[in-house]
């Protein structure tokens, strides 16, 4: 049986991007800790200009996310006894966005991503008009329920190797609401998102390496939710009617 | 940096490989087993029509898809982008395209 050590060696980035820096920062390890107590020890007892995000603690809002020696986590969800390598935690803002101040990262490149892939409601039915059933055995509607439970994370984004490579990618998790849109009954513009998931950034892009269903703490799928993309992209440029 | 076309164009011609390079092996196989000669084989080939569809079309397939298959890598690992990134497709598939194709003529043209 192993012991904890009584301290944790953590090691944070620190600094705006023109000007980032590393320090390390000697931590009381407990036998139930995460790694976002972790961090607000740091900020609470050594150094109260640690800039970093969460909100909700319990892994709803998704905004904790930061790479923890090199893995994109949910930072309040994540114990440190199940990533600590040796007593030791690298902490740094997710991979792939840019970097606002410390662990906080900017995430308007994500969510301007979120709007360029039409991944947003397009209604169908105006005030007066009555509610569209959800079916959750109709086939189409299985397949969004699939993808719904996403919490905006960034995760997947910091995960995938595309995403670093190409800039202009879309990126996992806005394909996947464009793919749960593109299900829902309830959405109206389904030539509207075929198209938006269609060009130089699209779906197309997607090498399937999985690391956004590697790394969703959700446990969702985006690399199928971009196959089924691609299928219906496809289907679509053949002319076909959709038949599901 | 794939839109909806270049990534259909990639896969169809994925798709027209596939049994060309089964048949590519399967002849090369089979050519020498019993010891053919450059000879005979040229025998074979030149003049033929359907060698010179079976390798022209392979030749086809193989610039567009390669092209498109470099095309990504040198934008994702070499940051290439916009106009430069257009042509150094082009130039990859012309150029696989006019090697290619000397060799179906050498080997198809009677």
């Amino acid at each position: 049986m192993t012991t904890t050590p009584d301290t944790l060696r953590v090691t944070v980035q620190r600094g705006t991007a023109s000007a980032l820096r590393r320090e390390t920062f000697d931590v009381p390890a407990y036998e139930n800790q995460t790694v976002l107590d972790v961090v607000t020890w740091i900020q609470q007892m050594a150094d109260p200009t640690l800039s970093y995000r969460f909100a909700c603690r319990v892994g709803m809002c998704g905004s904790c996310a930061m790479m923890v020696n090199g893995v994109p986590r949910w930072t309040c969800r994540t114990h440190v006894k199940k990533v600590a390598a040796d007593g030791e935690l690298d902490i740094a803002p997710l991979r792939n966005l840019p970097v606002i101040k410390d662990l906080a990262a900017d995430m308007d490149p994500f969510f301007d991503k979120w709007v360029a892939a039409e991944a947003r409601h397009h209604p169908s039915a105006g005030r007066a008009d009555g509610f569209d059933p959800v079916t959750p055995q109709e086939p189409a509607r299985a397949e969004a329920d699939l993808g719904i439970e996403c919490i905006n994370c960034g995760i997947c984004y910091a995960a995938c190797d595309t995403v670093a490579g190409n800039p202009d990618y879309l990126g996992p998790a806005a394909l996947q609401r464009a793919w749960t849109l593109l299900n829902d009954s309830r959405d109206a513009d389904r030539d509207g998102i075929l198209t938006a998931v269609s060009g130089k950034g699209g779906c197309h892009n997607c090498h399937s390496m999985g690391s956004c269903a590697q790394y969703c703490p959700n446990e969702l799928n985006p690399m199928r939710a971009i196959a089924g993309l691609k299928r219906e992209t496809v289907r679509a440029a053949w002319g076909r009617k959709r038949d599901a | 940096m794939l839109d909806l076309k270049l990534y259909m164009a990639q896969r169809l011609s994925a798709l027209v490989m596939v049994p060309l390079v089964l048949g590519h092996i399967a002849v090369m196989i089979y050519a020498i087993q019993g010891g053919l000669s450059t000879v005979e084989i040229l025998g074979r080939t030149q003049g033929s029509l359907l060698w010179f569809l079976f390798y022209g079309s392979f030749v086809i397939a193989v610039s567009v898809h390669a092209a498109i298959g470099l095309r990504v890598i040198a934008h994702e690992w070499g940051g290439l982008r916009g106009r430069v990134l257009d042509w150094l497709m082009w130039g990859i598939g012309a150029c696989l395209f006019y090697v290619g194709i000397q060799a179906v003529f050498a080997v198809s043209l009677p």
